[in-house]
């Protein structure tokens, strides 16, 4: 009963966190547009959430930064389990136009695991919550 | 009793990795130390490895916010160097992406600066009007964030008559918009008292400390790039520089609505006067070796490229000076004898673009970081190293 409960209010209610791990402000912008009421992720009970303590997922832009890898595992491991990653843009997943840079280590999954990867440079706010879905639903199989 | 107060670089107030350092007595902040770094990723040198027409790409990855401001700045350098002179329609289409990109940016501000003053319909007001905007440029360039329209030598899109008819109707619904939001933002009472007197830059410290853009303007300093160095079309087109001289958030605030007026003007003017034409020239893969230093006004103030040639199809050096580094000494005299509460929204209020900013990591700073941020995991196994030669005791005395 109380699993089931659980797993009904994990599923209704994804709060997410939205890390910053050295994008180009796009893909930031973009997340949060996808807040705002053209598309209003809310209604399908996603909230943006400041702290990773409150968190069930997190959305992580830009390519992982030599100086931000302590902290995206910092911050990874303050969110409490059970915990999802959503790679959003191209450079989360790959590093995109940053490539090769030094100071660049990659996508996010050299640093922490992903779960979904929503492609785009930058992703648009629909597909943002294509991915989103797509995670819930990994979630109910 | 002073204390120090880290803020970031993971904070629910900033949307961006930074990390400021408050030196606090109570309430009021004393000292402000900002650190940088978490957002470097590298460019100037990616730059050099990089053609002519790769770099286009990269400099509008430099920011997702004012993207065209970068690519823009740097196709205007590099058009210098190559000594090309861009077809007129193909300047009107630039400088009008320019403007719709100021447009969006400002809305976006208003909105950022509404929900850290904890008015968040304003927020919601502002972003929603803001995809008005969004969509134009989508239907101008295709792409809503990074346009990809600039190209040396002229524009890579031309305009047609049923997209201008489309644009010209958008912006009376965003006049009407921002008339209101000119009233929500001088006369609106709780608003108005959490942002007058907040974030205190005097006109003096405003230019010694060289802020640049509305933080500027908002002090009573008239500078405006496309004023006083006018580049693209600039020239032709009519238009004031907008300023405030009470030299706080509320005076940004104003400087920004008025500027968002200004931007529908030049947009109408730009639209109305189209010249007919090509929207580009050819331009060549080699640059002679040369140096050059392009300004251009972006929507957070004026944004410096310097581009150095050396004869072959890639630049030799390429420096970038985005507006927020202009602005982070302003910032930190603003945040001084201020309260911790009003932090998100001074900082806020110079509308800070920290990816823009990271080009440069200060090693100084980093060395004289007395504390260490260490994660659970590096703790556990460096515990584990330094316990690793300690001999097992079989029968431990309780030292008590």
């Amino acid at each position: 009963m109380l699993t089931k409960l659980t797993h009904w209010s994990r599923l209704k209610s994804p709060w997410i966190l939205h890390l910053n791990t050295g994008a180009c402000n796009a893909c930031d912008i973009e997340v949060v547009a996808a807040l705002t009421p053209r598309f209003d992720v809310e209604r399908f009970g996603i909230l943006l959430k400041a702290t990773p303590r409150h968190a069930d997922v997190i959305i992580c832009t830009g390519p992982a930064t030599r100086q931000m890898k302590d902290r995206l595992i910092r911050i990874y491991e303050q969110t409490p389990d059970p915990k999802f990653v959503i790679a959003v843009g191209a450079c989360a997943m790959s590093g995109c136009v940053y490539r090769g840079a030094y100071n660049v280590i990659g996508g996010i999954d050299q640093v922490i695991p992903v779960d979904v990867y929503v492609p785009g440079c930058p992703v648009r706010p629909d597909a943002v919550i294509d991915g989103v879905v797509k995670l819930l639903n990994k979630l109910k199989g | 009793m002073k204390f120090q107060i880290p803020i970031g670089p993971q904070h629910p107030a900033l949307k961006e990795p930074i990390s400021l350092r408050m030196t606090v007595e109570g309430e009021v902040i004393r000292d402000a130390d900002i650190r940088l770094g978490y957002n470097h990723r590298g460019l100037e040198k990616l730059a050099e490895q990089k053609t002519w027409i790769q770099n286009i790409y990269l400099t509008e990855r430099i920011c997702g916010i004012c993207s065209h401001s970068h690519t823009t700045c740097y196709v205007q350098g590099v058009e210098k160097l190559m000594e090309l002179e861009p077809p007129k329609r193909g300047l009107y289409i630039r400088t009008l992406v320019a403007e719709l990109e100021r447009i969006h940016s400002h809305l976006l501000w208003l909105g950022v600066a509404g929900h850290e003053a904890g008015f968040d319909s304003f927020f919601m007001y502002t972003w929603r009007d803001r995809e008005i905007v969004m969509d134009i440029l989508e239907i101008i360039t295709g792409n809503r964030v990074h346009y990809g329209i600039n190209t040396i030598g002229g524009v890579r899109r031309d305009l047609d008559e049923q997209q201008v008819k489309r644009i010209l109707d958008s912006l009376d619904i965003l006049r009407q918009r921002s008339e209101y939001y000119k009233h929500l933002g001088t006369n609106e009472p709780s608003f108005v008292a959490r942002l007058a007197g907040v974030g205190y830059l005097s006109r003096e410290d405003a230019i010694a400390l060289c802020a640049v853009g509305p933080t500027l303007r908002a002090s009573g300093v008239a500078m405006d790039v496309r004023k006083d160095d006018p580049y693209a079309v600039y020239d032709e087109v009519p238009f004031e520089v907008c300023t405030a001289d009470t030299c706080d958030v509320l005076g940004r605030t104003v400087v920004r609505i008025k500027e968002l007026f200004q931007c529908y003007n030049i947009i109408e003017f730009l639209l109305k006067n189209l010249p007919a034409g090509p929207v580009a020239v050819r331009a060549p893969r080699r640059a002679k070796p040369n140096e050059v230093v392009s300004r251009y006004e972006a929507p957070r103030g004026e944004n410096i490229h310097y581009i150095k040639s050396n004869g072959t199809d890639k630049p030799e050096r390429l420096k970038v000076r985005a507006p927020t580094l202009g602005n982070y000494a302003a910032t930190i005299q603003m945040l001084k004898n201020g309260f911790i509460a009003d932090v998100p929204l001074i900082f806020a209020a110079i509308d800070p673009c920290i990816c823009c900013a990271e080009r440069a990591v200060s090693l100084v700073d980093a060395r004289t970081g007395q504390e260490k941020i260490i994660s659970l995991n590096s703790l556990k196994s460096l515990s584990l190293k330094l316990s690793a030669g300690n001999k097992r005791k079989r029968e431990a005395e309780w030292p008590l």
